[in-house]
């Protein structure tokens, strides 16, 4: 009896435990691209507002994380990358994930519906629900293109912090969000190209293991060529500007050559040098979206300085 | 004689403890600078104050003029 409360002790969780609950590391993503949308919108908004509004949004998307967390405590219980969780690992259990999702979900909303206005709220609503029941709880398990859809969750957080500025949406806003939904689906199937094995166990159809390799080498060409208008368009709005057409062009030429590069390989040559050029494609992709958003945040920069722009 | 077990549970539990205070200190800290930011920046506000609000009513002869 006392080994049993001593091994109960033993996973008790601590503040950390909880904070891991909310993905940190999404949660930094969230707020660089919630950021980058509310600096480059044309209304300015009062620094406390907008460093409320940002704090909801990545309140919101943590729940988001609680709430995915809660649901496939299974599956993360598989994957190697997954099983180190609070969930899967016992420090939090799953009905606690539940309660401090549903929670921080409700309030991220409410207060910043209040924060800033009414359709900002109702998009972070929207993109909880997209990402805990549309992607979560439908997609994931059930269809390969699921990080296709499921990539609009991730990509609402710059239309969100423009609606903070502005109270509505635009083109702009738009082309934040198809950017980085254009964007996912290279970007995770260049990871998935060589992280092979963990989804097959956790039954978690992915395009590599349902459609084979060489589709989804197809795939990844396809949708690049696709992604790029739409990063080189934003180029010619009104957030765009010589700085960003300038890193526009650079980072696509090489993000295509990157894509055209793993597309021509068959699996014989990646297995050859270790998946070299599928590697090199997943890094890239990060640094790729990384710097149009602050290309986007530079040419905001300029702009308050009467420079940059068009 | 107390008993006096420092067990690293403990420890545990107070780092869950003081995060959670300090996280609600800095959120009631959060809605106080909010507060005074909308009041500061809300134009003109109109609060109840059990008589009828002026703006709600029919125009007059007196505040036409």
């Amino acid at each position: 009896m006392s080994d049993t409360h001593v091994s109960d002790f033993d996973r008790e969780a601590g503040f950390g435990d909880y904070f891991a609950l909310l993905k940190p590391r999404v949660m930094s993503l969230v707020i660089f691209t919630a950021l980058v949308g509310l600096v480059a919108a044309p209304v300015s908004v009062h620094p406390v507002v907008a460093l409320s509004s940002i704090l909801f949004i990545a309140i919101g998307a943590g729940a988001s994380g609680a709430l995915n967390m809660w649901w496939d405590a299974d599956i993360d219980a598989v994957m190697k990358r997954t099983v180190k969780r609070p969930v899967p690992s016992g420090r939090v259990h799953a009905d606690e994930a539940l309660a401090i999702g549903v929670a921080l979900s409700g309030l991220s909303v409410v207060m910043l519906a209040l924060a800033a206005n009414i359709l900002a709220g109702a998009l972070l609503a929207f993109t909880i629900f997209f990402y805990a029941v549309i992607y979560t709880m439908i997609l994931k398990r059930w269809t390969p293109q699921n990080i296709v859809i499921g990539g609009a969750a991730g990509a609402f957080p710059p239309m969100i912090g423009w609606a903070v500025a502005t109270g509505g949406i635009s083109v702009e806003s738009v082309l934040m969000f198809a950017l980085t939904f254009m964007w996912t689906p290279p970007h995770f199937w260049a990871l998935a190209l060589f992280m092979k094995g963990d989804y097959d166990k956790a039954n978690v159809p992915m395009l590599t293991v349902t459609h084979g390799r060489r589709v989804t080498r197809n795939h990844v060409l396809g949708y690049t060529l696709a992604l790029v208008p739409v990063a080189m368009g934003i180029g010619f709005t009104s957030i765009g500007g010589y700085v960003y057409l300038a890193v526009a062009t650079v980072l696509n030429m090489l993000f295509l050559k990157g894509a055209f590069d793993v597309w021509r390989r068959d699996e014989a040559a990646a297995e050859a040098d270790g998946y070299k050029v599928e590697k090199a494609l997943f890094r890239l992709s990060l640094s790729y979206l990384f710097l149009h958003f602050a290309a986007i945040l530079v040419e905001a920069t300029l702009r308050s300085f009467g420079l940059g722009g068009w | 004689m107390a008993i006096r077990a420092e067990h690293e549970i403990h420890k545990r539990r107070f780092s869950r403890n003081l995060g959670v205070g300090l996280a609600l200190a800095a959120f009631v800290g959060l809605i106080f600078a909010l507060s005074v930011v909308k009041v500061q920046t809300g134009g003109l506000l109109e609060g109840y104050d059990h008589q009828p609000r002026t703006s709600m009513l029919p125009p007059t002869e007196e505040s036409s003029e």
